[in-house]
This record gives C-alpha cells, sequence and structure tokens, in this order.
C-alpha cells in the first residue's frame, strides 16, 4: 500500500521513509488542461513548507507547485521536461516532478490521505 | 452580471467551460481542450461565437468621408462588398479600437468592433456624426466565425451557400430561414473563413446546422487566442491602446497617400515619415519556458527595453511565442533579447511575424501564382 499524502493546494506526495516524492494531482491537472512546460528546482535547493518548488505551465496558465515539507530536492525528473504525460502517471510510477529529503517528517501529519483527499474535492469547485 | 449572446444555451448543451469575457459570459473552451481545438482549426473547421462584438453601420450622404476622418484609410476606390482592417484613431494619434469596415455602398458602411470597445466606439462615432447621417446597431445580430481550411465546404453543406468565387475580404448577402444573412470572407486565425452575421433568433438554428458537419467543432476564446497570435494580429487592449499610434504598432499598412486628413494624422504621419522610438514586433522564445503578457523584455546588457502585450505556448510551433513593444534599433528580426519570467531570464528572438504563413484565400492564390 503506497503510503499518499494530499495538500489543499493538490500537491500529490508519494513518502519513501525520509523522501518524499512530489507530483500533482489528477484534479489539478484536468484544472491545468493541456501542459507544455514544467520548470524544475535545482538539486540540493533548500526548501521550506510553502516555498514555490517547481512551476507547471499550461496552454491556459502557470501555477506554482508548492514544497509540502521542508528539505532538500535530492533529485528533479529530468524526462518529463521532454514528456509532460510523464505528469499524469501515479506520482510513485514516474509522476513525481521532485524528491525532497525531509528535515521534518512531522510535517506530514498535517496532511491528507486518500480519502480525506477525496472527501476534501468534494468542497472544492 | 455578464451579458449572454444568442448561443449561451448552447454553449452550456456542449459543456463549454465558460469566463468572462468584455462584459460577457463566454466559451473560453469545450470538450477538446484548448490545445485540440487550436490544432482542429488549422486543420479541420472551427465555429466560434463572436456575437459579443459589436455590428453598426453608418449610413447617407457623407459616410465615406466621416469614415475617412475616424480612420487612416481611404475608401472611394475600395469597391462595394469588400472590407478593410483599419482603426479609430484619437486626437493624440492613438488608437481607439481596431476594426473591420466593409463598404456596402457609396454610402454605407458596416462596421464589426470589439466587444469591450463597442460603448466608447459608438460614442465617439455618434460624437462625430453629422444629422444627415443615420447610425444602426444591430444589438441583435449574432456573429459566428467558421474557420479552418474546410469552412468553405462546411459552410456550402450546411447553409447551401456557395462562395468558391467569393474573394478574401469580401462580403455577400445570402439567406437562412427566409431571412437575411450577412457572409464574410475573414476571420482572426489565418485560416480561409468566414464570419457571418445572422439575426439572434436564428443564430442557434445555424450554428447547430453547422456543428452537424463532421469537419466542424466548437471553438473557444482560449484557442481563437492562440490562432491569432500565431498570425501575429494585435488583440486590442493589450497590444494596442488609446496611447500606441498605428505606426508603433506595426499597422502603418492601414494608412494611405490618399488619406490624410483622418484625426490624429498629425502625430500619424509624423511617426510615419520620422519613425518612432518603439515598435510591436515578434518574440520567440529560443530557451525553455514560457513567457506570458506583461513579462519584461530585456536586452543582452540585462537592461529591461520592453514588455510582452500578448504572449503563450503556439500549439502549431510547440514553442512560446509572443508579441510587444521594443526600441525601433531592436526591432529587427533575429535580434537577441530575453524575456524574464518569474525572475529568470529565458532567451529570445525578435521574430517576423506572423510567425508561420497565413493560409486565407488570398495567401494561396499567391502561392499558387508563384
Amino acid at each position: 500500500m503506497p503510503n499518499l499524502k494530499f495538500t489543499n493546494d493538490h500537491e500529490c506526495l508519494h513518502v519513501d521513509g525520509d523522501v518524499a516524492w512530489v507530483g500533482i494531482t489528477k484534479y489539478a491537472q484536468e484544472a491545468l488542461g493541456d501542459l507544455v512546460f514544467v520548470e524544475l528546482p535545482d538539486v540540493g535547493k533548500q526548501v521550506s513548507k510553502g516555498d514555490e518548488l517547481a512551476v507547471v505551465e499550461s496552454v491556459k496558465t502557470a501555477a506554482e507547485v508548492y514544497s509540502p515539507v521542508d528539505g532538500e530536492v535530492v533529485e528533479a525528473n529530468s524526462d518529463m521536461e521532454g514528456d509532460l504525460d510523464l505528469m499524469s502517471k501515479d506520482v510513485g510510477d514516474g509522476g513525481w516532478i521532485a524528491k525532497i529529503k525531509m528535515s521534518d517528517a512531522a510535517q506530514l501529519e498535517g496532511l491528507m490521505d486518500e480519502a480525506a483527499y477525496a472527501e476534501y474535492l468534494k468542497t472544492v469547485d | 452580471m455578464n451579458l449572454k449572446t444568442a448561443l449561451h444555451e448552447l454553449h452550456l448543451e456542449l459543456g463549454a467551460k465558460m469566463g468572462p469575457f468584455a462584459g460577457y459570459d463566454m466559451p473560453l473552451y469545450y470538450d477538446l481542450g484548448v490545445m485540440k481545438e487550436h490544432l482542429w482549426v488549422r486543420e479541420s473547421c472551427g465555429l466560434f461565437d463572436v456575437s459579443h462584438m459589436g455590428q453598426v453601420m453608418i449610413k447617407g450622404a457623407g459616410a465615406r468621408e466621416l469614415l475617412e476622418r475616424l480612420t487612416p484609410s481611404p475608401y472611394k476606390k475600395l469597391g462595394i462588398d469588400r472590407t478593410k482592417y483599419t482603426v479609430l484613431t484619437n486626437e493624440q494619434g492613438g488608437i481607439i479600437d481596431d476594426l473591420m469596415v466593409t463598404k456596402t455602398g457609396e454610402d454605407s458602411f458596416h462596421l464589426v468592433i470589439n466587444a469591450g470597445c463597442k460603448d466608447k466606439d459608438i460614442a465617439w462615432i455618434k460624437e462625430h456624426l453629422s444629422d444627415d447621417l443615420e447610425f444602426i446597431y444591430f444589438d441583435d445580430w449574432a456573429l459566428l466565425a467558421l474557420q479552418g481550411p474546410k469552412a468553405e465546404v462546411a459552410l456550402k453543406n450546411a447553409l447551401g451557400i456557395d462562395t468558391s468565387d467569393m474573394p478574401y475580404m469580401a462580403m455577400i448577402p445570402a439567406q437562412f430561414e427566409g431571412k437575411d444573412i450577412y457572409v464574410s470572407r475573414l476571420g482572426y486565425t489565418g485560416e480561409d473563413g468566414f464570419e457571418i452575421a445572422v439575426q439572434n433568433d436564428s443564430a442557434a438554428n445555424m450554428a447547430r446546422k453547422l456543428l452537424a458537419e463532421e469537419a466542424v467543432k466548437p471553438i473557444g476564446l482560449a484557442a481563437r487566442d492562440s490562432l491569432r497570435l500565431e498570425m501575429g494580429y494585435c488583440l486590442y487592449g493589450h497590444d494596442i491602446d488609446a496611447e500606441t499610434s498605428p505606426i508603433e504598432a506595426d499597422l502603418g499598412w492601414v494608412t494611405s497617400k490618399n488619406n490624410e486628413g483622418f484625426i490624429g494624422a498629425d502625430v500619424v504621419l509624423k511617426h510615419k515619415s520620422e519613425g518612432t522610438p518603439k515598435k510591436r514586433v515578434g518574440v520567440r522564445l529560443t530557451g525553455k519556458g514560457v513567457a506570458r503578457e506583461g513579462a519584461e523584455i530585456r536586452n543582452e546588457a540585462d537592461e529591461i527595453v520592453g514588455t510582452l502585450t500578448s504572449g503563450g505556448h503556439s500549439p502549431s510551433l510547440g514553442q512560446s511565442i509572443g508579441q510587444g513593444y521594443v526600441p525601433a534599433d531592436m526591432a529587427a528580426p533575429g535580434t537577441k533579447i530575453f524575456v524574464n519570467v518569474r525572475g529568470r531570464n529565458i532567451a529570445a528572438e525578435v521574430a517576423h511575424m506572423p510567425f508561420m504563413p497565413a493560409q486565407t484565400k488570398s495567401m494561396k492564390k499567391k502561392e499558387e501564382a508563384a
């Protein structure tokens, strides 16, 4: 059973030990429409919860992806730059944008699990 | 509360994502999504609701002279039922609006003006209207745009209107459900296509007939914007406004030696003969990323030299394009520039517009002749 967590801003995390693989949810992708570009973070970048981690550009708009946790970017999915269809895969299966080595795993407790996120989606447009 | 066009119900029925535009609740895109809608228009045919645009008529002795005051274009030699793209200028030589003018008779002209400019345009025209002239605002008429390489065939199949002999930038009267309609061969996409003026109460029926053609799909305003951007066409309020002259906007071709008496001519003609400090240009990103309206344009010394007035991803070219104003000495195609997006400089260059060749009927004729 994958350990998935979700944010109010529609980031999705696949938690693997102390590393969080961060992507965006199907809901976010549908809202964005056709994707055209992803701006990845530099490996080694220190991020705090709420910092801009990446930017996903669609035909319609640009959307920031925020870091859901504090930590260090240990990997960015450069395959995604050439193949934005990867975004639609599960976050643990190619759909991740960046991997963050968490400095405070307790922050995960404030995030939603899959069932809570499904309930949350009913409350947003 | 946003206004609704005569096709509003149809848009909802078709599952359009609606959004506000120029005071109207308009379809932004449908099921296909922006990218596929854009490409569909380039390869087949799209139907757009552009009923938010204003349709007006000026009639009577002196109508031509009035238009030659209001716009820099001459109309004496323009053929009957032929159309011209031009601009309304203010006293300072700025652009009040860009518009299509069709000469429907020696003393009658049909104008299509931008939705967001309707009120000020109408006020401006009326301010200059003499008592001998009649001004008609067709506020109960819709306007449908049918655009794409299959538009001519679709129009014939769906409505029985044969346009095979019709030139680009012309209007013909026709009939639908026993009522007069007006079919113009022109558009905002760079494809062959038509804009059809039809009374509101017949508009939805006409749209349904056109959409029943396999080649025709409904297209929203978002793809309309990316299509026009690839052609380098101006969007009023963004690429041109009351502060920009037609010369700065690189629309000098709307001016003519045969009309030098228009409002703002002193400024515009001076710009034309002496040049202007800044000029509207196309911008093509050579680095990765997407640059949108408002992005700073910088030179190689990283100094801010201008701003993007439009920008986005080009579905046909697979890269980011835009337009903006740069100093005249940087306006040559190929000039290396940067656009700054979220604090990062992305490599770009000044580009020739249109970004890809137009496929309008006149352009195809030129290709065939060549």
